[in-house]
């Protein structure tokens, strides 16, 4: 997006207000709601994919070798990869300020 | 070695589509299985999909104005009218392909509202489309309220269950009638096909919206999506919540498929509901009476499904 979220006033918006820039919502970071953030210990993974499928925010990226890495731009830690995780190699700790 | 049993990819998760066409920064609550249905379904049906959203979360989550989670075609319309919309479009692609300006091709159509939007205020539009038989997919996010105004009463909400409009006292146990039938309802239209799902059942879930948009004519999948605010749980117990829904037999997962009833998850013997009830604050007044009533309830509504499936699978 060219102007950021909160300058864009009615003049800027197209006629019928249609969004013509698809999925431009990626510019907003939902990671400052957080109040908890996932730890990843990479000896305990099992290259299952399971916090990627149940991950609400789209914030779990599968790597290239199998793992996996936390955008924490968009994690706002709701710790469902914590619970959900077989074999607990994601935990849930405190955000510091 | 560790190379090549990588690219052997034996999980499932890593089997679908790393593909989003729901992006991340959208405004859900946190731990919201909801907006999880929704990118499981989105990804589903892929680039090739015209969206008719109602009124609701998933609306206000995904859309404040000058901003948009969606990476496909997208329409907002009025609460009641998701269906109405979807069929105008399936019609108006019709008509393009037929008079030759544009391409033929498979486009899927999906009219989406929640349970507001499909049980209460959209069932006649809803009920028009399925009678006219447009082709195209019509998903229902059912969290069991009007969550997006403040957690208000619907008919989809279950018995006992304290909401704001329903609010749990000395006389009255919160909501005091039971949840609407939905899927069986649409499959009253009998349209070729209808489905319940749940976000906790990822792969479940994508099979039938993927069986939804490929089959003829219109279809139908229910998707009980936990709200960790409106159900009153902590939000990393979402997914646990719907896996106890459907273990429990409150929310049976199943299809009908022209008008033959499959069980998807047949379980030998089903858990106490009390286990589905205890951890959810909604539930926190219910007496050990009501949770009788509510078992009993449940153990029926089960039985008379599986009766369902017996007869309709006797040939």
């Amino acid at each position: 997006m060219a102007k950021p979220e909160n300058e864009i006033t009615w003049r800027d918006l197209e006629v019928g207000i249609v969004v013509n820039e698809p999925g431009n919502a990626s510019v907003y970071c939902t990671g400052d709601w957080r109040s908890q953030r996932p730890v990843y210990a990479t000896e305990r993974c099992i290259k299952c994919g399971t916090c990627y499928i149940y991950c609400p925010d789209m914030a779990i990226k599968i790597l290239r070798d199998g793992y996996i890495e936390h955008d924490l731009y968009y994690c706002k830690g709701c710790g469902i990869c914590a619970q959900e995780c077989p074999t607990g190699a994601i935990t849930m700790v405190e955000e510091e300020e | 070695m560790d190379e090549y049993l990588d690219r052997l990819n034996i999980y499932a998760s890593r089997l679908v589509s790393q593909k989003e066409y729901f992006v991340p920064g959208h405004r859900a609550c946190q731990g919201c299985a909801e907006a999880l249905a929704l990118r499981l379904v989105a990804k589903t049906l892929g680039r090739n999909n015209i969206v008719a959203c109602a009124t609701g979360c998933m609306e206000i989550v995904s859309s404040p104005l000058p901003l948009t989670s969606w990476k496909v075609p997208w329409i907002h319309v009025a609460f009641e009218n998701a269906a109405a919309v979807a069929s105008g479009i399936e019609s108006g692609l019709k008509a393009l392909m037929r008079k030759g300006r544009l391409p033929r091709q498979k486009i899927n159509v999906m009219a989406m509202a929640g349970d507001g939007g499909t049980s209460d205020i959209g069932l006649q539009a809803l009920s028009g489309a399925l009678e006219r038989g447009h082709n195209m997919v019509y998903v229902c996010f059912d969290n069991e309220a009007y969550m997006n105004t403040g957690i208000q009463r619907s008919s989809s909400t279950p018995f006992g269950a304290s909401t704001t409009t329903s609010p749990a006292g000395k006389v009255v146990p919160g909501q005091v009638t039971w949840k609407k039938n939905m899927p069986e309802i649409t499959a009253a239209h009998n349209i070729p096909y209808v489905a319940t799902a749940c976000s906790s059942y990822p792969f479940d879930l994508m099979e039938k919206v993927k069986k939804a948009a490929d089959i003829e004519g219109p279809a139908y999948v229910h998707i009980l999506s936990i709200c960790p605010t409106g159900w009153r749980i902590p939000p990393q117990l979402a997914i646990h919540a719907g896996r106890m829904a459907i273990e429990t037999g409150m929310f049976p997962l199943y299809e009908v498929e022209r008008g033959k009833y499959r069980l998807n998850i047949d379980l030998p013997e089903l858990r106490p509901v009390e286990e589905y009830l205890r951890f959810q604050g909604r539930f926190r007044h219910l007496t050990p009476e009501l949770i009788e009533k509510i078992q009993q309830r449940v153990r029926e509504e089960y039985e008379k499904l599986k009766r369902k499936v017996e007869m309709t699978n006797e040939d």
